[in-house]
């Protein structure tokens, strides 16, 4: 008999759920590698069962509390785990049906992004507890061997231990900066590229601001990956050459998510208290809001890039605000800006040096800056893109 | 409850290396030490510390094949050598990161924080 319950669909609901899952068992168990084998056990009774039965009303209800008892079911299989289970029980007993504290995952995503523990076993962690996703996913999206994964999770989770990072929401005074760590660690996930990751990201962003309405550079990021996503397809070609956003075919957009940018965007410009990821929101609305490159309402885009100099004043924000002043002021002005930064091992501060130089009919420079940014560049579409423009310059 | 070992890290040459701090200990610096170990002493976070002197007056013993024999100097021969440190004891990391973070404020010297187990 099949109930149109498949693997796929478990395993949507596994995506979905086992954050909410592995947050409230280590709200009750205070184990990160218990809460973990616990859902993971609930998801294996779930494969078996749900194809036959149909999916129950509250998929997500149901894992967390199968899961919660096989944690008991494993902890009274070891003589430390029966005293532990004492304590916990007797809070918990007549809490049959387990339910999540909407807080559960925040404090989760804070323990996972706590800046003790180093800025790649944030991501990992971050991606596989709240995530779901399983080792070897995590080590493909991030390019390192399944082994180093492994170990680097397993460090990050013996540090959280031993060293008891908190499984808290920090203090107001110190919440901005954690947050802003946090949204750091989404913006790693999503720019990791694979379709899962990207997806993951959004889907984190959107429960971090939903939890944190008071903080708009939450919503600023999600509305920042939104926008970002809403070209996502207009940015390859079929076989898989890169398209720069002055060349994408518009019509191409994702514009029911162009639509939920803006209204995150313009929600932001409500709360009018403006953060890095806002500003980029922003940015990334106004070049949505152009139905050509040619349209774009530049001065507005360098007038946002002004404002995000200012509160995020690095060498790649510079160089995208010289971009910015080329299209207002010309290639001559941008130009002198981007020779003043010092980003000689980036491919985007080459590619741009390029295009300006190519736009000021210096062509045999702009060819040997396109060659020293190919050479540069993280991926083979970025590679294969800068290499024919060295090739035509 | 959990304790961990603050130590406080300076540089050998006494002013040059980056973890040195940037002004030797003045008054001011003294006075707003003391007002925060009084406050480590009166909300119970504080259990020991104490601070070393130059390297330049270590000595070392080591394992060797005859049994240990003593020499002259440093552990090990570094930059940064270990100046002085606090045990005290936190909820958790965070407690003991507010601690560290309120000292190096006043040293500007870098603080290492880790778990100390203690064992007896």
């Amino acid at each position: 008999m099949s109930s149109g319950v498949d693997e796929a669909a478990i395993g949507r609901v596994f995506r979905a759920e086992s954050g909410r899952s592995v947050a409230a068992l280590i709200r009750l168990f205070g184990q990160i590698d218990l809460a973990e084998d616990a859902v993971q056990d609930a998801f294996t009774q779930a494969l078996r069962r749900w194809p036959a039965t149909g999916l129950p009303p509250n998929p997500g209800g149901w894992i967390t509390t199968t899961a919660r008892r096989y944690a008991i079911d494993r902890l009274r299989r070891d003589g430390r785990g029966r005293e532990l289970l004492a304590e916990i029980v007797t809070v918990d007993r007549q809490d049959e049906e387990v339910t999540s504290v909407p807080d559960d995952r925040l404090r989760l995503i804070f323990t996972c992004c706590h800046p003790a523990l180093a800025p790649e076993a944030q991501v990992a962690l971050t991606v596989r507890l709240l995530g779901g996703l399983g080792t070897a996913d995590v080590a493909a999206a991030f390019l390192v061997a399944e082994t180093t994964m492994a170990q680097r999770l397993v460090r990050a989770k013996r540090k959280i231990k031993l060293a008891r990072i908190p499984y808290r929401v920090p203090a107001a005074t110190e919440l901005p900066a954690r947050l802003h760590a946090v949204l750091t660690v989404l913006y790693l996930i999503y720019n990791a590229g694979a379709d899962d990751l990207r997806a993951e990201a959004i889907r984190l962003a959107g429960v971090v601001a939903a939890l944190l309405p008071d903080e708009p550079e939450a919503t600023g990021l999600r509305a920042l990956l939104v926008l970002t996503e809403s070209r996502h397809r207009a940015r390859t070609t079929a076989d898989g050459a890169l398209v720069l956003l002055r060349d994408q075919d518009r019509s191409r957009w994702d514009h029911a998510l162009v639509a939920e940018g803006h209204d995150l965007v313009r929600a932001c410009l409500r709360r009018d208290q403006p953060g890095p990821f806002q500003l980029q929101a922003a940015i990334n609305a106004v070049h949505a809001d152009a139905p050509t490159f040619a349209a774009t309402d530049w001065r507005q885009i360098l007038a946002l890039y002004d404002q995000l100099l200012i509160v995020a004043p690095t060498p790649v924000v510079a160089l995208n605000r010289a971009i910015a002043v080329g299209e207002v002021h010309g290639a001559r002005p941008a130009l002198d800006l981007v020779d003043e930064l010092d980003l000689s091992e980036y491919h985007a501060f080459h590619a741009t040096r390029a295009d300006l130089l190519r736009r000021l009919g210096r062509h045999a420079e702009a060819a040997e800056e396109y060659g020293i940014a190919a050479a540069l560049a993280p991926g083979p579409a970025e590679r294969a893109y800068l290499t024919d423009q060295a090739r035509s310059s | 409850m959990a304790q961990y070992l603050l130590s406080l890290h300076t540089a050998a040459d006494g002013g040059t290396g980056t973890s040195a701090p940037s002004e030797p200990m003045t008054p001011e610096r003294q006075r707003r030490m003391a007002a925060m170990e009084e406050e480590m002493k009166e909300t119970g976070a504080w259990l020991f510390s104490g601070r070393l002197t130059d390297t330049d007056v270590a000595t070392v013993v080591r394992p060797a094949a005859g049994g240990p024999f003593t020499t002259d100097g440093p552990f090990v021969e570094s930059k940064e050598h270990l100046a002085g440190f606090y045990i005290v004891e936190a909820d958790d990391l965070d407690g003991a990161l507010g601690w560290a973070t309120r000292t190096v404020e006043i040293l500007g010297m870098p603080i290492e924080v880790r778990p100390f187990l203690a064992t007896a």
